[in-house]
């Protein structure tokens, strides 16, 4: 996956965790908590949908690197280019 | 085997059972009756459809909030705002001799109440709600001070303490007299600051939507599946046994049946006292009538009334104590469509053994005898709808244990609620009344945070598994 697919998938598990939310205008430098008032619920939420998606898994030291798109890009990078989208 | 047995097919348990579901747990709701829903269920009754234990749905906030715990429960359950019909409250009244205060959906009215009626008492009123924290902020790890104790350093007219309680205490304090600070915090954001609403069909359209939501990811829900008892070994649970003798093993149960209940279904019973099980309940008369509330003046939502000196509110001596009640229009919302029937519902507080006690020609002629009494009492605070009568019904403490399975019928569950959900057994935990969150959002909020602290918060650390070629 290219950093571009990775933030598609990012943006679709956003979207299935906040079915109400407009994430058009999602500015990826500012933090998710910021914008989408996400908790650490929510975050779990990402986490949960990563691994059941892609079996990506991410430790709990991990989760502050979800703060922004952004970071979330950079940090699941080396993660998922090997993955293949269907 | 199952990953996770959900005990009880109520709010809470379909909100866990939905969570666990989405991320391919096998879980099965186990429900010991043929309907869904628990305390707050539905019934019919001569081809109406009557809701058990909805007046209103508390923490109302607009489409596109994000925060609070509505907004957490259509994230957690991803679930549409649209998806729940919710309608405002038209405005609502709380009723004391010689003193009446309004709210509605906006604090703004409420304190204007305030100052008008106890002009000494706004500003430590304001000091109050600006202390309240943030339903985030709030420490639930432990029961922390008394209500009473803490707006008496607000407050110091004895009466607007007991207005400003009554409805609080009304719509979910388990404990007499009182309620724990931070219950009381959020139960005053969810009914003051957020305020009330109620979808035009009813519970029934939550629950119809949460079962829908729970079966399309693959959860398992067993009607008519009362558990017998839990099977336990050392200190876990290994599975539960049904009341018609089915064995199911799980690696983990989430029981909704309330803290005393669930101790006493182990096998051997977990240590556990007598006082912790819940003592207040309720009667409650539904009149349907043949026009709406409107038509004869009555346009409050709900209207919470004490006719005594101070508001008591603990388990009555009589099988009821008139003196106080809720009064609720379920027409009295901004409904796109009116209701096609007109509906009032009384509540107040009843002794469950009072009622238990009865022989059957002697219960039956009671609940007349109440229905009369209740809707006596109840005019004295609304328009008078006895006129417009077209169909009663009244239900009682052994009518809410039935369905609820609490003991005593305690519609709130146990005085001392256990936070965290933990339990001496290690992968036993409640969700539910007795876990601490009440209201038809609470109970969802109660079974999808235990469902992520107990089970995917867990999970989340566990390695993938590797993908196992096909």
């Amino acid at each position: 996956m290219t950093t571009a697919e990775i933030r598609e998938e990012i943006i679709d598990i956003l979207e299935n965790i906040a079915p109400d939310e407009d994430l058009g205008g999602l500015k990826d430098d500012v933090s998710f908590r910021e914008q989408l008032s996400l908790d650490s619920m929510d975050f779990l939420d990402i986490v949960m949908e990563l691994r059941k998606r892609w079996r990506v898994q991410v430790p709990e030291e991990d989760y502050q690197n979800l703060r922004s798109m952004t970071s979330t890009v950079t940090y699941l990078e080396p993660k998922m280019r090997d993955l293949k989208r269907a | 085997m199952y990953d996770t047995i959900i005990i009880g097919g109520g709010l809470s348990g379909l909100a866990a059972g939905i969570r666990l579901a989405m991320y391919d747990r096998r879980v099965c709701i186990l429900e010991r009756h043929t309907t869904i829903g628990g305390l707050n269920s539905y019934y019919w009754l001569g081809g109406r459809l009557y809701d058990v234990g909805l007046h209103a749905v508390t923490n109302y906030r607009p489409k596109g909030t994000k925060r609070g715990p509505l907004a957490r429960v259509l994230r957690q359950l991803r679930i549409s705002w649209d998806e729940l019909h919710l309608s405002e409250q038209l405005g609502s009244l709380v009723s004391f001799p010689g003193v009446q205060l309004e709210f509605s959906n906006d604090l703004a009215l409420l304190e204007s109440q305030v100052a008008s009626k106890f002009p000494r008492q706004i500003d430590g009123f304001r000091r109050m709600v600006a202390s309240l924290k943030d339903y985030e902020e709030l420490d639930l790890t432990s029961s922390g001070p008394s209500a009473r104790e803490m707006l008496a350093s607000y407050l110091d007219d004895p009466l607007l303490v007991d207005m400003l309680l009554c409805p609080l205490l009304y719509y979910g304090s388990a404990r007499e007299r009182d309620m724990d600070w931070c219950q009381f915090q959020i139960m005053f954001r969810s009914i003051y600051c957020d305020g009330l609403s109620r979808p035009a069909e009813g519970i029934k359209i939550i629950l119809k939507t949460l079962t829908r939501k729970y079966k399309s990811l693959g959860g398992e829900l067993r009607l008519r599946s009362g558990v017998q008892r839990l099977i336990t070994a050392g200190d876990r649970v290994t599975g539960v046994v049904l009341e018609d003798g089915t064995v199911l093993e799980a690696s983990q149960v989430m029981s909704s049946a309330g803290w005393f209940e669930t101790a006493q279904m182990c096998d051997p019973p977990l240590p556990c006292k007598t006082d912790e099980a819940g003592q207040l309940t309720f009667v409650e008369s539904i009149t349907m009538l043949d026009r709406q509330p409107r038509d004869f003046d009555f346009h409050k939502t709900i209207v919470f009334y004490n006719d005594s000196d101070r508001f008591d509110w603990k388990k009555p001596d009589g099988l009821v104590d008139l003196r106080s009640g809720g009064i609720s229009a379920p027409n009295n919302f901004a409904y796109d469509e009116p209701l096609a029937e007109g509906a009032v519902r009384v509540t107040s507080l009843a002794n469950f053994d009072r009622w238990r006690e009865l022989p059957v020609d002697e219960y039956r002629r009671q609940k007349q005898i109440c229905y009369e009494a209740m809707v006596a009492a109840a005019v004295r605070h609304v328009p008078n709808f006895r006129p417009y009568a077209k169909a009663t019904d009244v239900f009682t403490p052994t009518t809410i244990r039935r369905f609820t399975s609490h003991a005593n019928g305690a519609v709130y569950g146990s005085p001392q609620k256990r936070y965290d959900g933990r339990t001496p057994l290690k992968n036993l935990f409640l969700c539910g009344s007795d876990q601490g969150f009440v209201g038809i959002i609470g109970a969802m909020v109660s079974g999808l945070s235990m469902a992520n602290a107990h089970c995917l918060s867990e999970l989340a650390k566990t390695d993938v598994q590797p993908v196992v070629p096909s």
